[in-house]
C-alpha cells in the first residue's frame, strides 16, 4: 500500500440511527464508521450479534439512507441503490415463480440496457461460472439451498458490479456446504476479479475469506478493530487448521467477545 | 471441488422429483366414482317418477328435463336468454377484473390511496349487493344496463379485497431484491406486486365469478324481459319445473366451466409451485 490508491468503496464518518415510527424512540446503530475498500479486496465485517453489520452493508448498498457522513463508490457519493453495487441476500429470496434464468436475468431486465438476447446470454455465461450450468430452467424450489445461493451470487455478478456486498449468504446453509461454499466463492470472485464487502458472524469463514477483516463493536458500533488477513491469496480448507490461521480466528474471538460482554449478552458465572 | 459439488446438490435435486406412470383407474379413480354416484342419483330420481312415487310436477325428472332443454334449443327460444345473460356477465365481470385488479394494487401499495377508499370499500363489501338491486333499477332501469351494474357490484369487491391482501403480504425481502437492483414503481407492480399476489388474486377471481352468477339471476328475476333468470323466473311462476329445472343447469354449467377455467388459468401460473403430495 505504499502508492496511493484510489478506494473502490469509502465509508466516511458514517452514522445512522434508527427511527422507530411505532415507539417514536431513536435507536443509534453506527457510529463514526471510517472504512476503505480497494479494489479486489474481500473485506468482512464481524461483530456481536445485532450490532448493525447488515445496517452497515445495506447503507451502502443504498437501501437505508445514512444520519451523517458519506458513502463514496469510485469516489462518487451515492444517493440509493445503483448498478455500481449488488447485493447477495441473506435469505437467498429468489423469486420463486421465475426460473433461475429468469433470476438471474432481473437486474438486466430492470435496466433494460440490454436486449433479450444478449440478457440471457449474459446470464447463461454467470449461471455457468457458479457452476450451475444445465439447471438454468429449474424452479428455486427444485434446488439445494447451496445451489440457491449459488443463484443469489450469479443473480447480483450478472450486473458486474464494482463492489459485491453479501449480507451472511451462508449462514442458512449445513456445515458442510457453507465450507465448500466458501471455497467456491473465492474462486468465482477471483474468476469475476470484484472487490467485495462480506457480513458474517462466522469469524472462522472471515478470516478464510478476507483479505481484511473489520471488527466492529457493539451497537451504536463502531469500528473496534481492522486486522489484516496474511494468509497466502489462494486459500484451500486446510488452512483452517494452521497455527497462523487459528491464532487469528482467537485474537477476533476475543475482541467479540469484549465487545458482547460490555453488553451484558455474555454473563459469565 | 467444484464438480463434486454440484453434482451431489444435482442428485439431490433430482431425487425430489420421483416419476412414476400410473394406471388409468388409479389417474381416474376419483372422477370415476364421483360419476358413478352422479348416475346412480339419476337413475334414482328418474325411478322414482316413473313409479309414481313423487309429482313430476315438483320433481320434474332427467327425461323430463332433457326432452325440455332439447325444444328449447330446438325452437330457438333459449338462444336469447343465453346472450343475455352471457353479455350481461362477461361485460360487468370483465369491467370487475379491469378497474378491480390495478385498484386493488394500489390500495394494497400505497397507504394514502387505501386510507381515502377503505371505507367505501369496507362498507359497501359488508353490504349484500343484493340489497342494492332497488337502486340500481332506478338508476338503469330494467334492461341489460342494471344487470350489468348489479354483476359488476357483486364480482368487484371480492376482487379488490383480495387482491388488496395479495400485496400486503407480499414478502418484504423481495420487495429489497428490487429495490437493491434500481427498481423503479411501475417495475415493482410488475416484477413483484403482481406475480406474488397471483394466489390471491385468483381467490378473488373466483368468489367475485360466484356473486355475479347471483347477481345475474337475481337482477333478471326482478324486473328483466330476457335472460336465464327471467327464465327461471317466469317458468316457475307457471309451474313449469323442467323449463325451471333446465335454466337452473344451465347456470349451474357455466358456473362450473368457468371455475374450472380459472383453476387452469391458476395452475398455468402456478407451475413453478412444488407439488405437494406427489
Amino acid at each position: 500500500m505504499e502508492t496511493p490508491r484510489q478506494p473502490k468503496l469509502e465509508v466516511r464518518a458514517v452514522s445512522l440511527d434508527h427511527h422507530n415510527e411505532r415507539t417514536k424512540q431513536v435507536l443509534p446503530v453506527l457510529r463514526g464508521i471510517d472504512l476503505k475498500v480497494f479494489e479486489g479486496e474481500l473485506v468482512c465485517i464481524v461483530g456481536p450479534s445485532g450490532c448493525g453489520k447488515t445496517t452497515l452493508l445495506n447503507a451502502v448498498d443504498g437501501l437505508i439512507d445514512v444520519t451523517a457522513g458519506q458513502i463514496l463508490v469510485d469516489n462518487r457519493e451515492i444517493t440509493g441503490p445503483g448498478p455500481d453495487r449488488a447485493m447477495v441476500f441473506q435469505h437467498d429470496s429468489l423469486f420463486p415463480w421465475r426460473t433461475v434464468l429468469q433470476n438471474v436475468m432481473y437486474g438486466l431486465e430492470l435496466q433494460g440496457k440490454l436486449d433479450k438476447q444478449a440478457r440471457k446470454d449474459r446470464a447463461l455465461a454467470l449461471v455457468e461460472l457458479v457452476g450451475l450450468a444445465g439447471f438454468a430452467d429449474h424452479y428455486p424450489h427444485e434446488l439445494s439451498g447451496g445451489m440457491r445461493q449459488r443463484v443469489n451470487i450469479a443473480r447480483a455478478l450478472v450486473m458486474d458490479p464494482e463492489l459485491l456486498l453479501l449480507d451472511e449468504p451462508f449462514a442458512a446453509l449445513d456445515a458442510q456446504t457453507r465450507e465448500f461454499m466458501q471455497v467456491e466463492l473465492i474462486k468465482i470472485l477471483a474468476r469475476a476479479r470484484t472487490t467485495a464487502l462480506f457480513v458474517t458472524h462466522q469469524i472462522n469463514e472471515a478470516v478464510f475469506l478476507s483479505n481484511r477483516v473489520v471488527v466492529l463493536s457493539a451497537r451504536p458500533a463502531a469500528i473496534k478493530e481492522m486486522i489484516d488477513v496474511d494468509l497466502p491469496p489462494a486459500r484451500t480448507l486446510a488452512m483452517k487448521h494452521q497455527p497462523s490461521f487459528l491464532e487469528l480466528e482467537q485474537r477476533i474471538w476475543r475482541l467479540i467477545e469484549q465487545e458482547a460482554e460490555t453488553t451484558g449478552m455474555l454473563t459469565v458465572a | 471441488m467444484d464438480a463434486l459439488t454440484t453434482s451431489r446438490e444435482a442428485r439431490t435435486a433430482a431425487e425430489a422429483k420421483p416419476a412414476q406412470p400410473k394406471s388409468a383407474w388409479a389417474r381416474n379413480e376419483n372422477a370415476l366414482i364421483g360419476t358413478a354416484a352422479m348416475l346412480v342419483f339419476l337413475a334414482f330420481w328418474e325411478m322414482s317418477v316413473a313409479l309414481a312415487w313423487v309429482n313430476p310436477l315438483f320433481t320434474s325428472s332427467p327425461s323430463r328435463i332433457l326432452r325440455a332443454g332439447y325444444e328449447m334449443f330446438a325452437d330457438g327460444s333459449i338462444y336469447e336468454h343465453i346472450q343475455v345473460s352471457a353479455f350481461e356477465f362477461f361485460v360487468g365481470y370483465g369491467a370487475a377484473i379491469i378497474i378491480g385488479v390495478p385498484l386493488g394494487i394500489l390500495m394494497g401499495w400505497y397507504s394514502r390511496v387505501n386510507a381515502v377508499l377503505d371505507p367505501f370499500v369496507s362498507a359497501l363489501y359488508a353490504t349484500p349487493r343484493i340489497a342494492l338491486l332497488p337502486l340500481v333499477m332506478i338508476w338503469f332501469g330494467i334492461g341489460v344496463m342494471s344487470k350489468i351494474a348489479i354483476v359488476f357490484l357483486g364480482a368487484i369487491f371480492p376482487i379488490l379485497v383480495n387482491t388488496i391482501t395479495g400485496v400486503r403480504t407480499i414478502n418484504a425481502d423481495f420487495v429489497k431484491v428490487a429495490r437493491s437492483f434500481g427498481s423503479n414503481d411501475r417495475q415493482m407492480f410488475l416484477t413483484v406486486a403482481l406475480p406474488s399476489s397471483v394466489p390471491l388474486l385468483l381467490t378473488g377471481l373466483r368468489l367475485g365469478l360466484g356473486h355475479a352468477l347471483v347477481g345475474i339471476v337475481v337482477g333478471e328475476m326482478h324486473g328483466a324481459t330476457a335472460g336465464l333468470g327471467y327464465l327461471i323466473a317466469t317458468a316457475g311462476a307457471r309451474f313449469q319445473t323442467d323449463k325451471v329445472m333446465v335454466g337452473i343447469i344451465l347456470i349451474a354449467s357455466a358456473g362450473v366451466a368457468m371455475t374450472e377455467l380459472l383453476r387452469r388459468i391458476e395452475r398455468r401460473f402456478e407451475r413453478w409451485r412444488p407439488s405437494l403430495g406427489g
